[in-house]
């Protein structure tokens, strides 16, 4: 099948090369990150996660949310659903993809990592994310190829995958649940230490996944002539609604918390990220625009007739996407480690060899996505045509 | 016939499952039971050795002098860098931009209320503020950084001493975001331009790992008492916790101490005199 990728018109071309490009860039400022160590980036002793870590977290939550396709389409058979699902599963392995990347770029010693696995750990839950994730990841690589392959054939996918559907699902919630408790578990690091970050991260993850479905769609429609379907794209919109509000609900509950119980600890994560503390406040904008984003999302999202305009829904799900990557990348980390444990405030900033870093990882996952999304629509252009 | 062998197999079903749940069940309920499996045992004779080490800082004696000290000698034995040395250019050309934001501390100075953020008011006593005090590892009894390592390359010994092992670690930082005392340094680049006067009786360091206070083991193991403590002219004593009759024991029991942050139950075996 992986043929067909190498069939192109001249656009597709190019945007590989532009692809291939900017992995090209990232591996060079990788190169120097390697041979100087993580000195080249904006983390600290205090801020010692940072932007590698952020868009991870974020990354996380777009795969899980392809199970919100998934489910529908497998648990209840909603057919409207049967024809992006292995979008949404592609989706998923490029988001894993970059999630692992993350990983790795972010280590200290990245040709120690298979330490992990020489020394297995189970009271670490850093352990149990690496198992996860890498599991989640073959599973949707099996069920995906088999399920297009089948559709090629037109047969129906072979038996002994439908097992492994059914436990994607749970491994889908996994993949978010661990990755949150891998922040909540930590005594003293009080805006991490709540017992919603789990819901949380999954609420906003399937706000986050869903949106990134329904604007590649918009893009296959496009440059294809696969045609994901409307009414798809309409009930995806509102389960974005109903996630994207459940998370601000969740975060206004948090709020909650740490105000009304006035236990500074509590506060003063909050107060930096939306006040700033003694004048560092380079969180402040980000901050509002996230919220902002996202209350003007919930509205676009809520009223029948700005949730069914197909010109407004692309930017719509954009703004989702940014309010909700703000809110759980930078914020997650910044709102974490600032103020410090012993109550210095060191603010965090990505530099610019970090970020060129970032966008050749970005590069890899939407390298692997454009092939595995051309495999996609070429299968179904044929079966339909 | 048929029944005792189904009964055989429930029973050798049940076996399995227990025999293999158990070091599962064992493994994440508590780090505390990852002590190193087969920690070598302390040759020499003349090794100073307690059940339970744990350390004593009277912030009574402490001054900015002593204090200052203290650090110094624990920079020199351990190798720790200073990022405010001014490195041999001609042995490294070619070097990145000093961060400051990115040093290495094992000991270091720290007001009061940073040292203890739970315990600042607005009243406190005049004695106190702005008082440093020193802070390092508080070697607790169940470390959240050893919970979190996911090679245990950060592992506690039978002795309760937390410590590294800076050839396993992959440089995560799962234990800096795990330790709630910010006791934690990452090489975030080549320490050794940075490195005034070299230590040969102790490692350096490569980029990429993290490190922190070992409660100086390598010392101990030769009947010397840790850097810190040497230099501190009776500020810092250190003891076993375990042992009635240690010296610090005895301080614990005759003057008023603290711990930093006990409400988190990581129990540090370090105390301070008030």
């Amino acid at each position: 099948m992986l043929e067909i990728a190498l069939k192109g018109s001249k656009k597709y071309w190019v945007w590989v090369i532009i692809l291939l490009a900017a992995m090209a860039v990232g591996a060079g400022a990788y190169i120097d990150q390697f041979t100087h160590g993580l000195t080249i980036t904006g983390m600290s002793r205090d801020v010692s996660w940072g932007f590698y870590i952020a868009n991870f977290t974020y990354l996380v939550g777009v795969a899980a949310g392809g199970v919100m396709v998934a489910i529908p389409c497998y648990l209840h058979d909603y057919k409207k659903f049967h024809r992006i699902t292995v979008l949404g599963e592609f989706l998923a392995i490029a988001a894993l993809v970059m999630c692992l990347l993350f990983i790795v770029v972010d280590l200290g010693q990245p040709i120690r990592l298979f330490n992990v696995l020489l020394h297995p750990t189970p009271h670490s839950m850093l352990f149990w994310d690496m198992c996860v994730l890498n599991g989640y990841l073959f599973l949707n690589i099996i069920i995906g190829w088999n399920v297009l392959e089948s559709e090629r054939n037109q047969v129906p996918h072979p038996k002994w995958v439908t097992p492994l559907i059914y436990i994607s699902i749970p491994f889908a919630i996994g993949i978010h649940t661990v990755t949150a408790y891998l922040y909540c578990g930590l005594p003293g690091r009080e805006y991490w230490l709540s017992a919603i970050l789990a819901p949380r991260f999954l609420a906003s993850a399937f706000a986050a996944g869903p949106a990134c479905l329904i604007l590649l769609c918009y893009i296959v429609k496009k440059v294809s002539k696969f045609d994901p379907g409307w009414e798809a794209m309409q009930t995806l919109t509102k389960i974005i609604c109903y996630a994207l509000t459940t998370n601000v609900f969740f975060f206004l509950c948090e709020v909650f918390k740490a105000y009304y119980s006035n236990i500074p600890g509590d506060k003063s994560h909050f107060n930096y990220l939306f006040f700033g503390i003694n004048g560092h406040n380079g969180m402040v904008p980000w901050m509002w625009t996230s919220i902002i984003c996202m209350f003007i999302g919930i509205f676009l999202l809520i009223v029948p007739a700005l949730r069914n305009n197909k010109t407004l829904l692309p930017f719509t799900c954009i703004i989702v996407i940014i309010g909700t990557w703000i809110d759980k990348s930078l914020g997650m980390i910044s709102g974490g480690f600032v103020p410090s444990l012993l109550d210095h405030v060191t603010e965090y900033s990505p530099t610019g060899e970090e970020l060129v870093v970032t966008l050749g990882v970005y590069a890899t996952g939407l390298l692997v996505l454009t092939i595995l999304y051309k495999l996609a629509t070429t299968v179904k252009e044929e079966v339909r045509g | 016939m048929k029944k005792s062998r189904r009964n055989f197999l429930k029973a050798a079903g049940v076996t399995a499952l227990s025999i293999g749940a158990a070091p599962a069940i064992k493994a994440v309920s508590a780090a505390e039971s990852h002590t190193a499996p087969h920690a070598v045992e302390m040759k020499r004779k003349d090794a100073l050795k307690a059940k339970r080490w744990g350390m004593v800082i009277d912030a009574r004696k402490l001054n900015d002098e002593i204090a200052d000290k203290v650090v110094k000698a624990c920079r020199y034995a351990h190798n720790i860098p200073d990022f405010h040395h001014e490195p041999d250019k001609k042995k490294y050309p070619d070097l990145k931009p000093v961060k400051f934001n990115q040093e290495i501390k094992w000991i270091w100075e720290e007001e009061f209320e940073h040292a203890f953020p739970d315990k600042e008011t607005d009243f406190l006593a005049e004695k106190f503020r702005g008082l440093s005090f020193l802070v390092t590892c508080n070697h607790c009894k169940h470390p959240p950084c050893v919970q979190a390592c996911p090679t245990q390359a950060t592992f506690k010994r039978p002795d309760g001493i937390v410590m590294m092992d800076y050839h396993r670690c992959i440089g995560c930082r799962f234990c800096m975001a795990a330790c709630p005392f910010g006791s934690r340094s990452f090489n975030f680049r080549d320490p050794r331009p940075f490195i005034e006067k070299f230590n040969p009786d102790y490692p350096t360091r490569t980029r990429g790992v993290v490190e922190k206070c070992d409660f100086c083991a390598e010392r101990l193991a030769k009947g010397e008492l840790p850097a810190c403590v040497e230099a501190s002219e009776g500020v810092i004593t250190v003891g076993d916790l375990e042992n009635p009759d240690s010296e610090i024991r005895k301080l614990i029991d005759s003057n008023f101490t603290i711990k930093r942050k006990q409400e988190l139950g990581t129990d540090p075996s370090v105390y301070y005199i008030m």
